[in-house]
């Protein structure tokens, strides 16, 4: 379970830039809930992700993990609970390190890093095997430096670190827009399988509308730092493209202005 | 000018080079694995030393001396971490500032005097430029060899443990490792920490084979450390790829650092000069991975261009 309530974040407060980025949001999330997030630039779809990893402190509000209340939590210490996806391929791993030994990075994710072995023989074991089901070929380059891989290659495994310890919560911020269409559709369908068979309570940030409607089981728009539409179960799955556009010109009283949402 | 002069000089360039690349190894993991450029070893290069034959002429057994040097290093290591990452100084003004005040610190370490001098005949050390050319264990050379491979293994062994691996993942990509549950403000310090222990232990070993501590020896060592961490990947970047020969590579560039120097002090040029000689050396080759980069960027483009 995920509870955010009254999340509020300013940026740059007090100066001619402020700008209200997450305007005393109230959200809950059931365990196992899929939920795709859209709106325009700036609406503060993935602030809100950056709100819940502790990527910087928020200005009012709780948030709660399963119980746990993290709120003034440090990220790294957030980290137990959370499986994270970025947009940028570099960001989810580390280039100049092997790629068995980011996922044994992973695989001690929020826990007390000791003085044993940072890999075992038995986990090499395990990746290879865990590498095989993204059929790149990966898990026969397991000691090669991950920043030989492609962005899409790396987006994969970005993926494969962020639920290798299953996570309470799965944060995906646009992680296949840096991707070539082709790519990103087959990224976007191993998330999906990889949120099914683990049943991870996911919320996944993304430009394009029709992946938001096909994807997940509740749909969130937000727009200027609110949700502005929260739409799950059955009407979900009947909503369509148009819809949308529809519905973001009735609650923010305005033109659905991003190009980048209209082309999806 | 005759080359019997120069060879006759060359195991004491070794030496010297062994001796530096301990502290090399230092500022490669600063440098290197943390990605932090950590002036404080500039301070740490004399504190090591200083802590060392203060303790020695104090009547302290030699291994508690090097014992107390590599802690005073790591002191200096920490505090350089706490201004970075608690007080939120960019590394580079931390690590100045820590050796700024190890300048004082290291003065009032001995007396207010700006040497002390430790003699080899009264006191037991460990190395000493007086052995240097003699065929047998307490040769420096032979000395600080062992050294190094024992400091290569530990650290080889370090750097593969969880938290070894958590500090080159904080190096490596910052926002990854926290994402991992990394401390990356803790992996920094403990790098620093390290870092600047084995700088001291490198001091300590000095001055015992130049037979004295002096509070400006340390004046400069970042370039030194730099220039054989840059040395090493030009010599042995194609060969050495497992990170123990890595670090062994560094070392071996400390030592091709002071043959070279000493080639040039043979050819008489002022001895005064070689700061702005290293300098200038450190300063090229720490510009041929970016014209490396921009030379690539322009033959693509032409060849780009051929194709469309």
């Amino acid at each position: 379970m995920l509870d955010l309530i009254n999340v509020r974040k300013t940026f740059n407060p007090r100066t001619v830039n402020e700008r209200v980025a997450l305007d005393h949001i109230n959200l809950h999330l059931n365990d196992g809930d899929f939920v795709t997030i859209i709106g325009g630039n700036g609406a503060g779809k993935s602030t809100i992700l950056n709100a819940i990893a502790g990527v910087w402190p928020v200005d009012e509000g709780s948030i709660i993990i399963d119980g746990n209340d993290v709120t003034n939590l440090p990220e790294h210490r957030r980290a137990a609970f959370l499986g994270r996806v970025f947009q940028d391929p570099m960001t989810g791993t580390a280039a100049s390190m092997q790629i068995e030994e980011n996922l044994a990075l992973a695989r001690r994710r929020g826990e007390r890093r000791t003085l044993r072995l940072g890999i075992t023989r038995a986990e090499r074991e395990e990746y290879r095997e865990r590498l095989k089901t993204l059929g790149l070929g990966l898990e026969d380059r397991m000691t090669a430096k991950v920043g030989l891989l492609s962005g899409g290659q790396r987006q994969a495994l970005t993926l494969l670190m962020a639920t290798l310890k299953k996570p309470k919560l799965l944060l995906l911020d646009e992680h296949t827009a840096a991707l070539d269409p082709h790519t990103a559709a087959k990224v976007l369908q191993l998330s999906d399988q990889i949120v099914r068979e683990n049943g991870l309570m996911t919320m996944m940030v993304t430009h394009n509308m029709r992946d938001a409607i096909a994807y997940g089981n509740r749909l969130i728009m937000m727009h200027a730092g609110n949700i502005i539409l929260d739409i799950s179960g059955e009407d979900k799955k009947k909503l369509t493209v148009p819809d949308l556009m529809e519905a973001f010109a009735r609650a923010s009283g305005g033109e659905f202005n991003s190009d980048r949402a209209l082309l999806g | 000018m005759n080359l019997s002069s120069l060879l006759s000089a060359m195991p004491g360039a070794i030496a010297q080079g062994l001796i530096w690349g301990i502290m090399a190894i230092g500022v490669y993991i600063t440098y290197k694995v943390l990605d932090v450029a950590d002036l404080t070893v500039d301070g740490t290069m004399a504190t090591g030393g200083v802590v060392c034959v203060a303790l020695m002429v104090n009547g302290v057994p030699l291994w508690v001396a090097l014992l107390c040097a590599v802690l005073a290093g790591m002191l200096a290591g920490l505090l350089t971490g706490v201004f970075h990452t608690f007080m939120g100084i960019p590394a580079i003004l931390s690590g100045i500032l820590t050796q700024f005040s190890l300048y004082s610190i290291n003065l009032w370490i001995m007396g207010f005097k700006s040497n002390m001098a430790i003699n080899v005949t009264r006191y037991h050390l460990l190395v000493s430029g007086r052995n240097v050319k003699k065929l047998a264990f307490s040769n420096p050379i032979f000395v600080v060899a062992v050294a190094i491979v024992l400091l290569i293994l530990v650290l080889y062994w370090f750097f593969g443990t969880e938290r070894g691996c958590a500090l080159r993942a904080t190096g490596a990509n910052p926002a990854m490792a926290r994402a991992m549950g990394i401390n990356t403000a803790r992996s920094k310090i403990l790098g620093l920490m390290i870092s600047n222990g084995i700088v001291a232990l490198s001091s300590a070993l000095f001055t015992q084979y130049q037979g004295a501590a002096d509070v400006n020896m340390g004046r400069g060592a970042i370039v030194i450390g730099l220039a054989a961490v840059i040395i090493s990947e030009v010599a042995f970047s194609a060969i050495f790829h497992n990170f123990g020969f890595k670090l062994l590579g560094v070392a071996l560039g400390a030592v091709i650092y002071y043959m070279v120097i000493q080639v040039v002090l043979w050819l008489k040029l002022n001895p005064l000069m070689l700061k702005l000689f290293s300098a200038m050396v450190v300063a090229l080759f720490l510009a041929i991975p970016y014209w490396k980069e921009k030379l690539a960027a322009h033959v693509s483009r032409k060849g780009g261009s051929k194709h469309a």
